[in-house]
């Protein structure tokens, strides 16, 4: 009965998302107020009944219900809890309800959130998510229902969650993945409203902001927990693999990154305003095609759920309608969208287009690497695939560029910048930098290397600019305390994400370039030597869990013969579903990672295994962090909760402030 | 010219530019790094060029796996059930490698039709088959009709 109350809720809350994606527009059209005051109740409607929902599967999979086939297709009755209750998303159908549901929470957000708005402006957003929304669901009605039930004969177990799944990490990877993804809807929503009311100015900016950066934050956090995931799970020693299904999340997130960048200056400068609009549809349609990618059964990855055409069709059919709906409006709004004052060639405003470029460039080379062999095999029959040297090549050197100009962009000024200040700034700064890069892996290494100087250079370049620009900014200041807080929150922010961004690309670039890894085979007893590390194999005895059976090795780790840690690598069958999966064992550490991968014993007591060390792996996500933590701190600064604080607000920025736009 | 269209025209000069270097890059880079899809009748054929870097896929022939006692070397067969391509691999196979299963490989093939994996990949789920195998199998046109592609569960 209650899978049927579950179907119910979901029919429901498309009656809800059909009306919001109609009268509020409707009313915004004709100004009709009662019909715009709609939206905000049935954005909370369709948030409740798409919450009854996904609360009822859940209690589907924690009750062991497997009449509903969903249930049994992706649980068992030995499943650890945690794992039920999140099973939820570990399959086609439930996740598309959960992405469907983190749209429905972005909804009641913008609803409460958005005291500040207009209220035309407010129904529009509202009614264009309830279009999306309604869209979603009607999918999942039509193509992929999770309450479909197996009847007559329920199967008196399930076929359980994919051994790869059981892990923490699928507790947090989807849930954060989704909601940053659907969070750029909220985005395309704002630019589609702005195009819709044909008012696209600073203000419209400011409210932008702040939704833009959480979303990043959290598609930030999605990807990095992914790539972490990856990295401990699938046992390759990788952290990023150019996947075709990592990739669709890497072009959104560039697209943001653009995005944020670009919203920056049309709130600053009232410029680039179709350009971000533009960037805001394009952002939505990366996320889109994720999901286009990843359910339409055109991959073969870990990521793919089962295929079925008609659920490929469908997507592409909203796909279609969105961006090429969207697109045709941008097309015949966006010539009446005016820039508000003129930039020279050398300012602020040019570093920020030329980081948008580059960016989009980034982004629509891996495009075409993810979409290429499919468009081949449409045209030719042929198979083909790119692998992860073609992305390497191209984006690497982009990302190097960028980082160059990232240590410029925060330091030029608005408007119009001259070459000499540029140099009396940051002279000094690209010297040390360049010092800094060729002296100190020269004094740790003992030896010159090409990879750890450009990476070490472009680090201290970000970290010295970053640092030259904050004294900068605080030398005419009674103290330094006075004078860092007098800075916005919206500053420290930026300085953050762009200290992690130097945080990674030393993780990135050292460990790419210093990690060695050898599979062996040991004999109990024997021992091998990398990278300074002695491992010592002790030997093998069988370990139990609750839902598997498997065996369990046991290294020693020595350093100039001095145990530092005892490494346990697993290989485990999970019992219902027969399939085998090894769990590597990891000493983690912030200068390197020691990682071992237990293969199969060859003969008795023999085991084949390989052995990773990995220097500076952790500061890649390390990086991610500091950029989560700068987004989200500037999406709380104050100046986005109230316009009247605009003004005190003015007098503290004594750079941007007497070039700021009126508004 | 005015001022203001000069700086415009300069921009849209250095869009150009900048794209037109990064699409350049981008088709040398994609030539350099595209490897084709053989299916084991192909290779057995003799189509593929020794040496050559390719990806192939098929199902890993019953009772053809062995493994060295004393190395990481590991010999399988991979088959369409038409022909079947010998595979030489060093190192530790997939989760889900074994016999019956279907599998891509990339690497070389050798002057007596031995093909040296340099990577070997398995399906991350037992239940679907990767599109290569698929079509591999149906291109040789002779998978035994009990050859569930996607099993389902009992019910």
């Amino acid at each position: 009965m209650l899978p049927e109350l579950g179907q119910f809720s979901l029919i429901l809350a498309f009656c809800l998302s059909i009306i919001l994606g109609t009268l509020p527009l409707i009313g915004a059209h004709r100004n009709n107020v009662l019909w715009m005051s709609l939206a905000r109740p049935l954005s909370a409607g369709v948030f409740v009944f798409l919450g009854i929902s996904i609360v009822i599967l859940t209690y589907a999979f924690a009750s062991d219900d497997f009449s509903v086939q969903f249930v049994a297709l992706h649980s068992n009755s030995a499943l650890p809890l945690q794992y039920k209750l999140t099973a939820v998303w570990g399959g086609h159908e439930g996740s598309f309800l959960l992405w469907t549901f983190m749209l429905a929470g972005w909804m009641l957000v913008v609803a409460i959130f958005s005291k500040s708005m207009p209220i035309d402006f407010v129904a529009r957003v509202l009614g264009v998510l309830g279009i999306l929304c309604s869209g979603y669901i009607l999918f999942m009605l039509a193509t992929s229902n999770p309450f479909d039930r197996i009847v007559p004969l329920p199967p008196l177990d399930g076929t359980d969650l994919n051994s790869m799944l059981q892990d923490f990490a699928f507790i947090i990877h989807p849930p954060t993945l989704y909601m940053g993804y659907v969070g750029f809807s909220v985005v395309f929503a704002f630019a589609i409203a702005a195009l819709l009311s044909g008012k696209l100015d600073a203000a419209w900016a400011r409210w932008c902001r702040p939704w833009a950066n959480v979303a990043w934050a959290i598609l930030t956090i999605g990807i990095a927990v992914g790539s972490w995931w990856a990295y401990y799970e699938l046992g390759w020693g990788g952290w990023w693999a150019w996947d075709p299904v990592e990739n669709p999340p890497l072009i959104t997130w560039l697209f943001g990154t653009a995005l944020i960048h670009s919203l920056a200056v049309t709130e600053k400068r009232g410029v680039f305003k179709s350009w971000t609009v533009l960037l805001a549809i394009l952002a939505f349609a990366g996320s889109l095609m994720g999901t286009f990618i990843t359910r339409s059964g055109l991959l073969t990855s870990v990521h793919a759920f089962a295929s079925d055409p008609s659920r490929g069709f469908f997507i592409l059919a909203i796909l279609g309608i969105t961006v090429g709906g969207s697109l045709l409006l941008y097309a015949i709004r966006a010539p009446l969208m005016k820039r508000e004052f003129g930039f020279d060639l050398l300012s602020r405003e040019v570093f920020l287009l030329i980081n948008n470029v580059i960016l989009v460039v980034a982004s629509a080379s891996i495009f075409l690497g993810t979409l290429f062999p499919m468009i081949y095999q449409a045209l030719t029959d042929d198979l083909i695939s790119i692998g992860p040297p073609y992305f390497n090549s191209i984006f690497a050197p982009l990302m190097m560029l960028l980082v160059l100009f990232l240590g410029i962009g925060p330091m030029s000024r608005w408007k119009r910048t001259s070459t000499a200040y540029l140099l009396q700034q940051l002279g000094k700064v690209a010297l040390a930098s360049v010092a800094i890069g060729v002296l100190l892996p020269l004094l740790v290494l003992l030896e010159f290397s090409l990879a750890a100087t450009v990476s070490i250079a472009l680090a201290a370049w970000v970290v010295l600019s970053i640092g030259k620009d904050v004294s900068n900014r605080i030398v005419n200041k009674p103290t330094p305390i006075q004078g860092l807080r007098a800075l916005s929150l919206s500053y420290y922010g930026m300085q953050a994400a762009h200290l992690g961004v130097a945080v990674m690309l030393v993780g990135i670039g050292l460990t790419s370039y210093f990690s060695v890894e050898k599979s062996v085979l040991l004999e109990q007893g024997q021992s091998i030597v990398l990278a300074g590390y002695d491992f010592v194999f002790i030997g093998s005895s069988a370990v139990n869990g609750p839902n598997f059976i498997g065996e369990e090795a046991e290294i020693s780790v020595l350093k100039a013969g001095v145990e530092i840690e005892v490494l346990h690598p697993q290989r485990r069958i999970y019992t219902a579903s027969g399939s085998p999966s090894t769990e590597m064992d990891i000493d983690a550490g912030l200068l390197r990672d020691l990682f071992i991968t237990l293969g199969e014993e060859k003969q008795a007591g023999a085991w084949s295994m390989t052995i990773y060390v990995k220097p500076f792996i952790r500061w890649v996500w390390l990086g991610a962090i500091f950029m989560v933590f700068g987004a989200t701190l500037a999406a709380g600064d104050k100046r986005y909760r109230r316009l009247r604080q605009r003004r005190s607000e003015r007098a503290r920025q004594p750079v941007a402030a007497d070039l700021q736009p009126a508004i | 010219m005015k001022p203001h269209r000069r700086k415009r025209l300069g921009i849209i000069l250095f869009i150009a530019a900048g794209l037109s270097v990064s699409v350049g890059l981008i088709l040398y880079a994609m030539s350099q790094n595209i490897n084709l899809f053989y299916t084991p009748t192909q290779v057995a054929d003799g189509e593929v060029e020794v040496g050559q870097r390719i990806r192939i896929g098929g199902m890993v022939k019953e009772g053809s796996y062995v493994s060295a006692e004393d190395s990481l070397q590991v010999r399988f067969e991979t088959t369409d059930f038409v022909n079947a391509v010998p595979i030489l691999y060093e190192g530790i196979l997939p989760d889900l490698f074994r016999e019956g299963q279907g599998i891509v490989a990339e690497g070389t093939v050798d002057a007596e039709g031995v093909f040296h994996a340099s990577r070997v990949l398995a399906k991350h789920d037992e239940n679907y088959m990767s599109q290569e195998v698929k079509a591999a199998l149906d291109a040789a046109g002779a998978a035994p009709e009990n050859h569930q592609l996607s099993p389902q569960p009992e019910s």
